[in-house]
């Protein structure tokens, strides 16, 4: 799958599980070596573990989730994925503006699921800058979709002022 | 009329650009249907019964003759000669050709016309008042607003895909004439003790298969803080929005669910954290937004032209005319018109390119070039000097639109039908048709006084049949076509929802029904004044139904329930 960080294609070194479930006696097993992303359920059993591990590490929020459940661990982060499992289901739009609006992530925000060319740009006005397409996208198609709108008139997590503040005024009856 | 800078005209071009290499994508197989299709819908493609239909967007209803001349023009290339005037303030094309679509839009935007939006689920055109601006009883002049709004909702990036479509209306005057109550979100501005503008915010209404009144979560939210506070309500929505049922999908089921005091209090906590943050209006872009409005050198006339009420006395046919379809206006000497499309036998909202393009003419020379379209489905002069206004009826009755009917039980609302919507279970048109035929006496009509008969095709409710006096709705019955009737709907400030009658009824048998429920109203009203609506709220529903359904009773069942009724 091509991955896509900061507007060109790049390396994934990245391991994202799909779940990890602890033993009974709570410690994770088969937890991968290297950098990791995991589940936010598998997150909150074992933070400390994957803390302890060494190695970098990310969380994955599905769309149902809550991003102020790790608005406190951001720190021990260094990417936040958000996964869609459709690319129809726009909460993760919202989830990608409070990570970054209201609880100040500035890591790696990375959009991954069923992830195609033609969200890209308003998944990156909404604060996403890590893209890992859905299996069989075009990679030099997708890094056009940066390009297809020149400014957008929200307030958004790439650019906070919305266009009514940058706009020349205009004294009125002209 | 806004006139776009250089901004709002780049943004839309680009638009263009990106449809053009999406359908380009999509007819080289490198785009699946799945995937192709909130894209086309998002700029107005539904693929339809016999071709794709294309919705174009006029915004908040207000339409300049070169934008008209430009739609007869699309119409006429790219259609057979004939567009659809929706319920919301769109222009629909029946028959364009799919790989014609990016190049329609290309013309569109040479004249500040677009489709964004005007299907899929996200925020979808802005509904307003037809007599924002110029009516006599406003209270603020909701046309900036709506730019404003429009502005905000067009490519947002954060609900673009949402758990279902997301209509909202804009008034601000004394009376709702936009069925505000069931939109997703309704503004209603105000005026506080202090005369500083503000809006009353209504959620969670609207029509089809759970129709619904909303209900107001705000009193006043002060102009400022308009669009954080959408941004609040369209963040919870979005978020969490029932997603797992398209039935149960759109935010009044959320309303309803949370209760509208909980759903509130979701808005409300959100939006302190976006209060007073950078999405808050400024006093100069207010400004700058009222400066890129045209507005009409209007002259400096009496209040009443003589001219026109020495018109209204020699000529009656022309006085029926402007009882109905001619309105006051705040600026003396200047009355609005309505442009009737409900002509009997011609489908309720079309027009033909023909039509269009006389009546951008006419729009020229009598109304300062500007139009708009009503969420009735008519067409409507704004600013006409009451001095014209006999000449203006001589045009129109020449072109067809000059339908006496306005207000009355033939100025029917209706979607398109099974006769175009794949979607319908049952057809519209020759049902309208119908009825129009049946009460083709005018003194009859006039003398049932107001009445509002909305058809609707489906449940998805385009022809907002729930909140008629009279409303139809096409069901399926085992493969037949039918029609459930209800009655006792209202749009406007005393908005309610329409109750079922009875069992449905097959389209033969539809004048006769209505008819029968004429006949009720007119044997039981205590006066004139007293409308078909306000009799149905004092008497309710049962004589209604006794009288329909002894139809099939005989003749002397016929006359007891009459008498009974």
């Amino acid at each position: 799958m091509a991955f896509i960080k900061d507007r060109r294609l790049a390396q994934d070194h990245w391991k994202l599980l799909d779940r990890v479930e602890p033993g009974d006696d709570g410690v994770l097993r088969q937890m991968p070596a290297g950098d990791l992303i995991v589940p936010l359920a598998t997150w909150k059993n074992a933070r400390d573990q994957l803390v302890a591990r060494g190695g970098r590490l990310g969380v994955w929020l599905s769309a149902d989730e809550e991003p102020a459940d790790i608005a406190g661990d951001l720190q021990h982060l260094d990417v936040v994925a958000v996964r869609f499992a459709s690319f129809t289901d726009g909460r993760g739009y919202s989830i990608g503006r409070l990570l970054r609006q209201r609880y100040g992530w500035r890591g790696e925000l990375r959009a991954i699921g069923d992830v195609q060319r033609d969200q890209i740009f308003y998944l990156a006005r909404c604060g996403f800058d890590a893209f890992l397409l859905r299996e069989g996208e075009d990679p030099a198609i997708a890094l056009t979709a940066f390009s297809d709108f020149s400014d957008g008139y929200q307030a958004s997590a790439e650019r906070p002022v919305p266009l009514f503040r940058r706009r020349e005024p205009v004294s009125s009856g002209t | 009329m806004y006139i776009y800078d250089e901004v709002d005209q780049r943004l839309v071009d680009e638009r263009v650009a990106q449809f053009r290499d999406q359908t380009r994508r999509f007819l080289a197989g490198a785009l699946s249907e799945d995937d192709f299709r909130p894209l086309r819908l998002q700029n107005g493609l539904y693929i339809q019964r016999h071709a794709p239909m294309l919705r174009i967007a006029i915004p908040y209803g207000m339409l300049s003759s070169r934008q008209l001349r430009m739609l007869a023009h699309v119409a006429r290339s790219y259609d057979r000669g004939t567009g659809h005037f929706s319920t919301r303030h769109n222009l629909q094309l029946n028959w364009p050709k799919l790989e014609d679509v990016p190049q329609i839009l290309a013309e569109l935007a040479t004249v500040q016309m677009h489709a964004i939006q005007t299907s899929g689920n996200c925020v979808r055109n802005i509904s307003s008042d037809h007599l924002a601006g110029i009516a006599p009883d406003e209270i603020v002049d909701p046309l900036v607003w709506c730019e404003i709004v429009r502005q905000w909702a067009a490519f947002n990036p954060e609900f673009a895909y949402l758990p279902r479509k997301f209509k909202i209306a804009i008034a601000g005057a004394a009376e709702d004439r936009v069925a505000l109550q069931v939109h997703d979100v309704g503004l209603h501005a105000v005026r506080n003790d202090a005369g500083e503008i503000g809006f009353r915010v209504l959620v969670g209404g609207g029509l089809g298969r759970t129709p619904m009144i909303g209900a107001f979560i705000r009193d006043f939210l002060p102009w400022r803080h308009v669009l954080t506070y959408l941004e609040a309500i369209l963040r919870i929505y979005n978020r969490y929005g029932r997603r797992d049922n398209k039935w149960k999908a759109r935010i009044k089921i959320l309303v309803k669910d949370l209760t509208p005091n909980g759903f509130r209090d979701a808005v409300e906590a959100e939006w302190a954290h976006l209060e007073d943050g950078p999405g808050t209006l400024t006093q100069s872009e207010v400004e700058r937004m009222t400066g890129r409005f045209t507005r009409p050198a209007y002259e400096k006339l009496d209040a009443l032209s003589s001219s026109y009420v020495l018109a209204l006395g020699r000529d009656r046919r022309f006085a029926a005319w402007a009882r109905r379809n001619v309105h006051a206006h705040k600026v003396p000497g200047y009355a609005a018109v309505t442009l009737s499309l409900k002509k009997t036998g011609v489908p309720p909202g079309d027009a033909t390119a023909e039509q269009m393009d006389a009546v951008a003419d006419l729009a020229d020379r009598v109304s300062f070039g500007e139009l708009r379209v009503t969420h009735e489905q008519n067409l409507l002069l704004p600013d006409v000097k009451q001095s014209n206004l006999y000449a203006v009826w001589q045009e129109a009755h020449a072109l067809g639109l000059a339908t006496p009917n306005l207000g009355t039980i033939t100025n029917i609302i209706s979607c398109p039908g099974g006769d175009y919507c794949s979607l319908a279970n049952a057809k519209s048109i020759p049902v309208a048709e119908a009825i129009q035929r049946r009460f083709d006496d005018l003194d009859y009509v006039y003398d049932i006084g107001e009445l509002d008969l909305n058809i609707s095709g489906c449940m998805n409710s385009c022809g907002h049949h729930h909140i008629g006096h009279i409303g139809i709705l096409g069901v399926d019955k085992q493969g037949a076509e039918y029609y459930q009737i209800s009655i006792g709907g209202a749009q406007g400030n005393a908005a309610s929802l329409g109750k079922v009658l009875g069992p449905s009824v097959s389209q033969e048998e539809v004048p006769d029904v209505v008819e029968k429920l004429i006949e009720v109203y007119l044997a039981r009203r205590e006066s004139v004044a007293e409308r078909f609506i306000d009799v149905v709220r004092r008497i309710g529903v049962e004589p209604f139904k006794a009288h329909v359904y002894g139809i099939h009773q005989g003749p002397q069942a016929r006359a007891r329930s009459l008498e009974a009724a």
